[in-house]
């Protein structure tokens, strides 16, 4: 077992990957001799050469098609967005592309593809480098989308990613890149699709995903002084969505709050609130609380852009009103 | 002219008049609702699939164009019975009915689509190039697009793509002059599409898209160039007959155009050659005819006769590992 950081858990991913498959090659912005905009592909170029770790231009509609155009006729092409904001200059080749060709083709091609780069809001960006956009990518049918929020999980789901014979988006959350955890040392996959239960509790399950996992951890904490048991899932994969695994807790709990801090509309949260508010409607206690960052783009300004997102006292009062301890609001 | 042999004309003349009658028949079923929604029809452009398609070499070049992809599909070598099968949406048809008119495809044949969106096809072709080149097959990739496209920043970044990375890339502007019903001339910098190599430091050519044996000259020449690292842009000079798709009216062109550039026809200018060459043959150019009629008439057939898709089959195609689906209905259909 090492300590490894978020960014060096990915790094590690795509090395093992590098050296085991000849098909793999990694492209995007800054990937090569700068080592990469976040330093994600740290000495990739070094050991791998410049025919397959490939700095683009910033041209994220092309580069993205490239891949895909690679990926139909046997390539496994890594396509690093230095962030899913510019990825929406991509949003075509992902969306009418990636995720069509093989049913459009009749199931003649598959397109193994990794999209990969860093989501959701980062420090002092304002609004259009502070975004979480998983909704974009979640909505469409032929792609699968995870986004880990531990290193291990990263590095895991990464490989995964890799291996898998679909195109499969990877969200990096942004401000996690210099967390560390504890990553095994010996070689391991985690499966696309599968959530993880990262604390049992028997009165309210908190849900989410990325960033947020983290202050659903603390608000977790914060209700145990108070004598709340609260149940954390992280989702991990989002498309396909661990439904059981989800069900099934709050099927225990009768509780439930989703965290998201992608806006409210349309959002995985939004649809994992509707989820669990079907599914578990006889087993519910109270309706589904569910806590996303405000309707608003994303101010520069410190104060307004922490206040904007989910907080840990966002959750914890979430979390109240779903038990009827208090009214938050009154 | 000596480079022309009997066979290869008769040859190229076949597999236009395949097109163009294939075509019209797409068109009569179109107007009897066997086929439905968007139906873009090849005539009057060709020459290009048809010279294109006689240099190439299957075993390792590969093929993606645009929406108006029967034409190609049938240059390509795809069966007239798995088109026509996927224009009526039957499960024999290339794509299963999933993709109809605008997404034939043929893994076999290298067929890489059949592309809906103006120009998208362009980076992706850029990517099967770069796949060439990384596995060294000594293969070359021809994408085609219209007029329309080339004004798609998706054109201008896979060109610059292509030139950076040496990529065996060929690409061919089939400029039939109306971008649905806009003037190319209209929304167009320039007169001649093929300076826009220039832009990306690479050769640009200028072809006649109505003469099959230019479009060949020009195709020979292209593809060892690509083959070597050195991508080309080609733009074919060409003019469809028919409207933008089945249902477009025609009211920005007048009969008369339409009727100029039918003198200037692809067949009847390959035909001219052949009888200036003395190789002309009344009884063997209707054998082809009758053939192309034939074969079309077959395919009709195979798509009348041939199955609906069964509903479940709208759950596959789309995963090529495990199936999912978010919120299914629960209702088995």
């Amino acid at each position: 077992m090492s300590q490894l950081s978020y960014r060096d858990a990915l790094n590690r991913a795509l090395d093992e990957e590098l050296a085991r498959d000849d098909a793999v090659v990694l492209m995007g912005e800054e990937v090569a001799e700068y080592d990469g905009a976040y330093k994600v592909s740290r000495g990739l170029l070094g050991k791998y050469g410049p025919e397959r770790i490939l700095d683009t231009p910033i041209t994220e509609l092309g580069f993205t098609g490239l891949g895909v155009g690679a990926a139909m006729v046997g390539l496994k092409p890594v396509v690093e967005w230095m962030t899913h904001n510019f990825a929406l200059l991509a949003l075509d080749q992902v969306v009418n592309e990636a995720a069509k060709t093989r049913h459009m083709s009749g199931g003649q091609f598959n397109v193994p593809i990794v999209f990969r780069g860093p989501n959701g809001p980062a420090e002092f960006l304002s609004s259009q480098h502070s975004q979480a956009l998983a909704s974009y990518w979640v909505h469409v049918p032929g792609i699968k989308v995870v986004a880990p929020a531990f290193p291990a999980d990263a590095y895991g789901l990464l490989k995964s990613a890799i291996r898998d014979p679909d195109p499969v988006v990877v969200l990096e959350a942004e401000m996690l890149y210099g967390f560390k955890g504890e990553v095994p040392d010996e070689e391991f996959l985690v499966p696309i699709g599968k959530a993880a239960i990262l604390r049992p509790g028997e009165n309210i399950t908190l849900i989410s995903f990325s960033k947020p996992v983290h202050l659903l951890l603390q608000a977790a904490a914060e209700l145990a002084k108070e004598g709340i048991e609260a149940e954390v899932i992280d989702l991990r994969s989002l498309r396909p969505l661990d439904e059981d695994t989800l069900m099934a807790s709050v099927a225990r709990t009768g509780r439930a709050v989703v965290v998201d801090e992608s806006w409210p509309a349309a959002s995985v949260g939004s649809y994992v609130a509707h989820r669990i508010a079907t599914e578990c409607f006889d087993l519910l206690d109270a309706p589904v609380e569910f806590v996303s960052s405000e309707d608003v783009p994303m101010p520069y300004n410190h104060a307004l852009e922490l206040a904007v997102q989910p907080s840990v006292q966002k959750i914890v009062n979430a979390a109240k009103k779903a038990l009827y301890l208090e009214n938050p609001h009154g | 002219m000596s480079e022309w042999n009997a066979e290869l004309l008769w040859k190229l003349r076949a597999d236009m008049v395949l097109m163009r009658v294939f075509e019209e028949k797409a068109g009569q079923m179109y107007g009897l609702r066997k086929i439905g929604g968007f139906c873009h029809l090849y005539n009057g452009q060709e020459a290009i699939a048809a010279g294109f398609a006689s240099v190439m070499d299957y075993a390792k070049d590969y093929v993606l164009t645009g929406y108006r992809d029967h034409g190609h599909a049938l240059a390509a070598g795809m069966e007239p019975k798995a088109i026509m099968a996927e224009l009526y949406g039957k499960v024999t048809g290339c794509s299963r009915g999933k993709g109809g008119s605008m997404h034939m495809f043929d893994a076999q044949r290298h067929f890489l689509g059949g592309n809906g969106i103006v120009g998208a096809q362009i980076p992706v072709a850029a990517g099967v190039a770069f796949a060439q080149k990384y596995r060294k097959t000594g293969g070359a990739t021809v994408v085609y697009f219209g007029d329309g496209a080339i004004h798609q920043g998706a054109f201008h970044e896979a060109m610059n793509l292509a030139k950076i990375w040496k990529l065996p890339l060929v690409s061919v502007c089939e400029n039939n002059q109306w971008g649905m019903g806009t003037s190319w001339k209209r929304v167009s910098s320039v007169d001649d599409f093929s300076i826009m190599a220039t832009a990306y430091g690479m050769r640009g050519e200028l072809v006649d898209g109505m003469d099959v044996l230019e479009v060949r000259d020009a195709a020979l020449r292209a593809l060892a160039e690509a083959r070597e690292g050195h991508p080309v842009l080609i733009e074919a000079r060409t003019y469809r007959y028919k409207g933008h798709s089945m249902s477009d009216p025609q009211k920005y062109r007048t009969r008369d155009e339409v009727d100029e550039y039918k003198k200037q026809d692809p067949i009847l200018i390959l035909e001219t050659r052949m009888k200036e060459e003395k190789l002309w043959d009344n009884a063997k150019a209707e054998a082809q005819d009758r053939a192309a009629e034939e074969a079309t008439k077959e395919a009709v057939e195979f798509a009348e006769n041939s199955a609906e898709p069964a509903l479940h089959t709208l759950y596959e195609d789309i995963y090529a590992g495990e199936p999912f689906f978010m919120a299914p209905s629960g209702q088995p259909v």
